[in-house]
């Protein structure tokens, strides 16, 4: 086992040197694409610590969690309703399978149409997008759920809201966030492609704008903000997804080593 | 108390039909340990199914105190072979526990018959753990426990005790005589292991192997209280165990002349003869 030192070690002999390549690169090969480290980063500090805030980050990020959060409100049910349904699968299944096809990126056209330029084309393009992921694997996960529980719930005669609420939720849990965890990185591509796209705020307009000024710091700028706010919404889903199936990760190996000492 | 009658079921596949249970009938009565025991893969757990109502019989059925079982009925409580999968981790082992009882009790009432319950296990200690937390015995014990929280006339056990150590299942052998003793309930136990079976129970129905039929009845008579040195050092102990066991061997034989075959499904422990 590699010790938690070593492993950092390691990883910050590898990022430096990495680093510094990319910093020699940018002074020494400079075009109409790339920019100096030391210019995105001052364009960083400008736009970023803290005068565009407002302006442009919280109308993203706002887009963002509220588009993902009305997302998984209409998927969890919706995916716990077919994974219960033979029949409601076997109608709807083909047609989720379309739409989930459809890239998420052409429907910006009809939105545009249908909503104008507002936040609410956006919402709904994060909407429609990061739908699909959670209810497949929330069907998939009800369809999957372990026969043992299930006789178990229906041997304690438990009703149906206990049986969902203690036992099928929790059981499902796991897939439920493996599809909130694709959709997160969905949302983010779709929310800074509408901005791109159609957009008067936002970072992805803010990239878009200085992109068309030939303001090849400030787009780096731009660009350096979106993969660290990636970064941290990732780390911050980790962690919630950590908390909330706490018993799984030790549960699983504990469990699964129990019927193995038995089968033995 | 529990009658089984006429009980079959059929499973319909792609290469036709397989009986898997064909026309059983027994009765258990009131306060009695009855086990049904038979060649690995003669469908004990089916059959467990089929009479608790969690699996529709395709014909007959079982009754209980005269009342059609079509779903798990209130009085009967059933403890599964896989605890690991039967208890939710996501729940303390109190949750777990009181679970059953939301729907009849408040909260104080459910905590109250839940401590009950864990203390008759001896786990009193350990409400606030999680089920992964315990070994395999004590998990089983939680499983035990939420049965006898419901407070059941009757216990229904599908192989309780065949994931766990060897003295771990001769304490939980015990630990069941002992509530069943004490709260008055009568058991159904299905196992593979004719040790525990003779151990345990007032009488004994023998399985043949698929379709399963009754093969054979006995009384064990086995003085009560029994215990794990001298009632398994009795001489009767060993007769009754040799008894069974040819008789499965027996059940075999029809189709499998080899008893090897036998000797390796069916589980006698090297004990005290």
């Amino acid at each position: 086992m590699m010790t938690r030192r070593r492993s950092l070690a390691l990883q910050a002999g590898f990022i430096i040197p990495l680093l510094a390549v990319i910093y020699w690169y940018s002074e020494a090969y400079q075009s109409f694409a790339v920019a100096p480290v030391p210019d995105v980063l001052a364009a960083f500090q400008d736009a970023w610590l803290f005068d565009r805030v407002t302006s442009d980050v919280v109308p993203t990020l706002e887009r963002l969690f509220l588009g993902y959060a009305l997302a998984v409100l209409i998927a969890v049910p919706l995916g716990i309703c077919l994974g219960s349904s033979r029949l409601l699968r076997m109608l709807a299944g083909p047609l989720f399978a379309f739409f989930r096809s459809v890239p998420p990126i052409a429907l910006i056209p009809p939105a545009l149409i249908v909503f104008g330029l507002g936040n609410t084309m956006k919402l709904f393009l994060i909407v429609v997008v990061c739908v699909w992921p959670i209810v497949l694997n929330a069907s998939d996960g009800v369809v999957e759920l372990d026969r043992t529980m299930l006789d178990t719930t229906r041997s304690y005669r438990l009703s149906r809201w206990e049986r969902l609420r203690y036992a099928v939720i929790p059981a499902v849990a796991p897939r439920i966030f493996a599809g909130m965890h694709t959709s997160l990185a969905f949302a983010i591509i779709v929310v800074v492609a509408s901005e791109y796209l159609a957009g008067t705020d936002g970072i992805g307009f803010f990239i878009f704008q200085a992109q068309s000024q030939y303001s090849i710091a400030e787009m780096w700028a731009g660009i350096l903000l979106l993969g660290m706010l990636g970064f941290l919404l990732n780390l911050a889903f980790v962690a919630i997804q950590r908390r909330v199936l706490f018993w799984q990760a030790p549960g699983e190996t504990r469990a699964r080593k129990a019927s193995e000492a038995a089968a033995a | 108390m529990l009658e089984v009658v006429g009980l079959s079921k059929e499973y319909h596949g792609a290469n036709g039909s397989t009986t898997a249970i064909a026309e059983l009938s027994f009765s258990v009565n009131e306060l009695e340990f009855v086990s049904v025991v038979g060649p690995s893969g003669c469908g004990k757990t089916t059959l467990l199914k089929c009479i608790s109502g969690l699996l529709e019989p395709s014909s007959g059925g079982s009754l209980l105190r005269g009342v059609k079982i079509v779903s798990p009925p209130e009085a009967m409580a059933l403890v599964f072979q896989d605890y690991a999968r039967s208890l939710l981790p996501w729940l303390t082992v109190s949750g777990n526990v009181g679970l059953p009882l939301r729907r009849k009790h408040a909260a104080a009432e459910r905590q109250r018959l839940a401590d009950e319950a864990l203390k008759a296990v001896g786990l009193s200690a350990f409400l606030d753990h999680y089920p992964w937390q315990l070994s395999g015995g004590m998990q089983q014990r939680v499983a035990i426990a939420r049965a006898l929280a419901c407070q059941p006339r009757v216990l229904l056990l599908d192989e309780p005790f065949a994931s766990v150590d060897a003295q771990t299942r001769a304490e939980l052998e015990d630990l069941v005589l002992s509530l069943r003793s004490r709260f008055d309930i009568t058991v159904l136990l299905v196992t593979h292991d004719i040790d525990e079976a003779v151990y345990m129970s007032d009488r004994i129905v023998v399985l043949t192997k698929q379709p399963s039929t009754i093969r054979d009845t006995l009384d064990v008579g086995l003085p009560w209280p029994r215990d794990q040195l001298t009632t398994k050092a009795m001489p009767m102990f060993s007769s009754l165990r040799a008894h069974v066991y040819r008789e499965i061997v027996e059940a075999h034989r029809p189709r499998h002349l080899d008893a090897a075959v036998a000797d390796e499904q069916m589980v006698v422990r090297p004990g005290v003869s």
